[in-house]
């Protein structure tokens, strides 16, 4: 009996020290929702993993409208979308923020969200989702995908970094570009469709000539940053698939300027939206969720906390991304109804020739 | 329970009792997602479709996928058993010094999250790496040393356990007899320990087989494994056809691999003559183990450090400021970046907490189901019943987290199992991938206690539960110290079903680990990588604890 004993003290010990710290951190939410005004009760955001905004401002949400904020993520921006669709009858919650434009399509097909539309501060206008004729997508931030170089490395190599898409296929720059994949990851697919929007329907032939190129296509966007870019971990690849915001992390010591540049001719747009899921149980409060996530201290926390940029215009950016991540003046884009209608095509054929 | 004074209707109802828990929670946990989920695969507009279904099948790609799936995991499987046996026997039955350290070491792999260890495996075989002549980056030679290095542990802890307290007189009365330590292993050790070779085979190659992160990372885009198919089907394609009809070829090719193991499993006596272990220094026939368990243990040790000196070097300059960043939350401190909701080490606390969850409830259900696999058959129904039951609780490891994890949010919304808020859920998940170790690993040890004992403890007068103390409980200790183990290290590292149920604001420190890496902030990979050394470290402490238990008891037979 001894044995069993000391199993189930130990067991007993365990949980109970650590379950102490559980609670902790269980009444600590809950102590700013008693000052709101109205009785608003939980809303659930449904989001994706990337989802990130200073604990104070949601506080202060709670404070101000006395909702109480209950986040649900499922996976990447993908996965949530597929699960915002396979339950559309049954809604995983009230509102969902990080749908984007590349999987737009989608949800709107399935009916997932219900309309509606807050005051739009201005510049918000221009990220509308095309073809949203219902209004049920408001705006939230964008950022572009971008071929990214190594400026310091081709400094040092003597040669004139790439300017184009078509460059990329340039024997000078034979075996130096890497990108993720548009099977395994959203910049990947965002590429590659920034190839559709560019070359029409030849894009194949432009990517036959990219991998002839020597151009390596690796899963996911950490691999081809932080393991193949000369600039990320030390890798053996001065041209990446990246973002616009990008160089505004690789500034030298003194902050003086940064060693990486965004080709802005290769850029392909990404809107984020937040609508209110049809059938929420707190329609309202969906609501105000909606309207919180174009308010100025949202909009400013943005940069630092998901890496995208605001859609409100005069919203003042972090100094480095001010200086060092200039935004493409015309960004290719790609309709999102096409998008929906031909994903599984293009993937299909993307998959078909980067696997042979 | 085995009581066998009672009548054997008391005695099915016993067993039927102590089925109930475990079948339940499957069902509701396993069954009911999984159905779901493949059902709306084959339904198509509320008819049932199964020429869809076939076409998927037809496709040249689909078999393509299905057969790297099956040879890739043969092979890593073969490695990680060549390469696990010796280093079980060096590390439990020889006395070195560093011999329980080592062991815990061998297991860190395994809690390891797979796209941190990943983008270690790249950096060291990239072409800029320090191993990039080899020119493995992008190759199924890769994927495959990448199962080797995270499955080879399950060998060395499951075989080991079985190993250690094997009694070691017959193999030397043998020798004393003239056999060589080959024949010796041939005749005598091997017999006693092939239940639990087979067992761990088993597990290694379900593993193997249901590889996400592994084959995602290591194997560029030109390897596809049935799991990464059926994500990017159901993720990115919402294909849910093809989908489920992979997840059912899949189920099928569990089905039978279980049936395999099964038979091979069998021996005409399990019964099998344990003693405390006694661990006996090294003698010079012992060198051919020894340099192998170092061999091995170089292998595992080259992805960590890896890891651990891109997390010291930040800025190519040796430096703390990742970890001391881990108290933080994402991003260069002073910049004021929160790439996550919560800081690191808060995450480690919800790793724990959730690991000490999932451990007892992959302890009690593994116990469970282990004691009911165990006892003798008094008929055949009985012994039917007793071996779809084993091969039940396997298939959650055969199964695509992906399909389970969108499963649990389509069938268990409805109260009276709404429970798709449910903070057991988590730990529940991770139990279930952690119950075939558990049961894997006691199965063997229990089905080797000769039944006399039990019926001359009950004989003697003692109920079903003193007659389990003093019979089975001595023997079965160890073991279930070492399935504990596994199963606290599964839970610590587990991602796949993890990922689908955190909340944003209460993730797992492999979640946040994932999405430090995904993200561009400075710093954010070498948080990922110093937020990998700690969750190693924990495992690693929490082994070496585990190992350090002593219990008086053993032995008293």
């Amino acid at each position: 009996m001894t044995v069993s004993g000391v199993l189930g003290a130990l067991l007993l010990t365990s949980c109970s020290l650590i379950g102490t710290g559980d609670d902790d951190s269980a009444a600590d939410p809950s102590t700013g929702t008693s000052g709101g005004a109205e009785a608003g009760g939980p809303v659930v955001l449904v989001t994706h993993d990337s989802f990130s905004l200073p604990k104070k401002l949601i506080k202060q949400f709670e404070a101000d409208t006395g909702y109480e904020l209950e986040l649900r993520s499922n996976g990447d921006a993908g996965s949530m979308t597929s699960q915002l669709v396979l339950n559309v009858d049954n809604p995983l919650g009230d509102v969902a923020f990080g749908v984007d434009n590349t999987f737009a399509g989608r949800a709107l097909e399935a009916g997932v969200f219900a309309p509606y539309r807050g005051e739009w501060p201005a510049g918000v206008e221009d990220f509308a989702l095309p073809g949203d004729d219902e209004g049920v997508l408001t705006p939230v931030d964008n950022g572009d995908v971008c071929v990214n170089v190594d400026t310091a490395w081709f400094d040092a190599e003597g040669l004139e970094p790439p300017q184009t898409l078509e460059d990329l296929t340039d024997p000078a720059y034979e075996d130096l570009f890497v990108t993720s994949g548009a099977t395994t990851s959203s910049p990947g697919f965002a590429f590659l469709l920034a190839t559709i929007a560019a070359y029409g329907e030849d894009w194949p032939t432009y990517w036959e000539d990219l991998l002839d190129n020597g151009a390596k296509v690796v899963p996911g966007w950490e691999d081809a940053y932080f393991v193949d870019f000369t600039a990320g971990g030390g890798g053996a690849r001065p041209i990446v698939l990246s973002y616009d915001s990008s160089p505004a992390f690789t500034t030298t010591d003194d902050g003086s300027e940064t060693t990486t540049a965004a080709l802005l001719e290769t850029c392909f747009e990404q809107v984020e939206y937040v609508g209110v899921l049809a059938g929420a149980e707190n329609p309202a409060g969906a609501q105000a969720v909606v309207d919180w996530m174009l308010t100025p201290e949202v909009q400013a926390a943005l940069p630092d906390s998901m890496y995208v940029f605001p859609v409100v215009d005069g919203v003042e950016l972090p100094e480095a991304w001010a200086e060092f991540a200039p935004r493409p003046e015309e960004p290719l884009a790609v309709d999102a109804a096409e998008i929906d209608e031909n994903r599984d095509a293009w993937l299909t054929e993307w998959q078909d020739l980067v696997s042979r | 329970m085995t009581s066998y004074g009672g009548s054997g209707a008391r005695r099915l109802a016993g067993l039927a009792a102590l089925a109930v828990v475990p079948t339940a929670v499957l069902g509701v946990f396993f069954v009911l997602p999984v159905t779901g989920m493949v059902s709306r695969g084959f339904v198509t507009d509320g008819a049932l479709d199964l020429g869809g279904v076939l076409e998927v099948l037809g496709r040249p790609r689909t078999r393509r996928v299905l057969w790297f799936t099956v040879w890739s995991s043969a092979v890593a499987t073969t490695i990680a058993v060549l390469l696990g046996l010796p280093a079980a026997y060096a590390t439990h039955r020889l006395r070195w010094p560093g011999r329980r350290v080592v062991r815990a070491c061998l297991l860190v792999p395994f809690v390891l999250p797979t796209v941190v260890v990943g983008v270690a495996f790249r950096q060291l075989l990239g072409e800029a790496g320090p191993l990039g002549f080899l020119g493995l980056d992008g190759t199924a030679r890769a994927i495959i040393a990448g199962l080797v290095f995270f499955n080879v542990a399950v060998v060395v802890r499951g075989v080991g356990a079985a190993w250690e307290s094997l009694d070691a007189r017959p193999g030397e009365a043998a020798a004393a007899l003239g056999a060589s330590p080959a024949q010796v292993f041939r005749t005598v050790t091997w017999p006693q320990l092939r239940p639990a070779v087979v067992s761990s085979a088993s597990v290694v190659f379900l593993f193997c087989a249901t590889a996400f992160g592994v084959v995602l990372t290591l194997g560029g885009l030109r390897y596809a494994s049935v799991e990464t198919e059926i994500y990017l089907l159901t993720v990115q394609r919402l294909d849910l056809q093809a989908a489920a009809a992979l997840s059912v070829v899949q189920l099928l090719a569990v089905t039978a691999l279980l049936l395999l193991a099964a038979r091979l499993r069998a021996v005409p006596d399990a019964t099998v003559t344990r003693r405390a272990p006694t661990p006996r220094r090294p003698r010079r026939a012992d060198t051919v183990p020894l340099v192998l368990t170092v061999l091995v243990l170089a292998f595992v040790a080259l992805p960590v450090l890896a890891l651990v000196t891109g997390s010291l070097r930040p800025d190519d300059s040796w430096s703390l400021e990742a970890y001391r960043a881990l108290s933080g939350r994402g991003s260069a401190p002073g910049q004021g970046g929160t790439a996550l909701l919560v800081p690191v080490t808060e995450a480690l606390v919800t790793s724990l907490r959730t690991a000490v969850d999932a451990t007892w409830m992959a302890l009690l259900l593994g116990g469970l189901l282990a004691l009911l696999l165990t006892r003798r058959s008094r008929s055949r129904t009985e012994r039917r019943v007793r071996s779809v039951l084993d091969g039940l609780f396997m298939l959650p490891l055969g199964v695509s987290a992906v399909t389970l994890g969108f499963g649990f949010l389509i069938t268990l919304d409805e109260p009276p199992l709404d429970l798709r808020d449910s903070p057991l859920l988590i730990p529940l998940a991770q139990a279930l991938v952690a119950l075939p170790l558990v049961v894997r690993t006691l199965v063997p040890v229990l089905s080797g206690v000769d039944d006399r004992l039990r019926q001359a403890a009950a004989s003697l007068g003692a109920g079903p539960v003193r007659a389990l103390v003093t019979v089975d409980l001595p023997v079965v200790w160890k073991p279930l110290l070492a399935a504990g183990g596994f199963a606290f290290a599964v839970s610590l590292g587990e991602f796949g079903a993890t990922s689908f149920l955190a909340r944003p604001d209460d993730p797992t420190l492999p979640v946040v680990i994932f999405r430090l890496i995904g993200r561009p902030g400075p710093l954010n990979d070498e948080m990922a990588m110093a937020a990998s050394v700690v969750l190693a470290g924990t495992t690693a402490l929490v082994m070496l604890l585990v190992e350090r238990l002593r219990v008086p008891s053993v032995g008293a037979l």
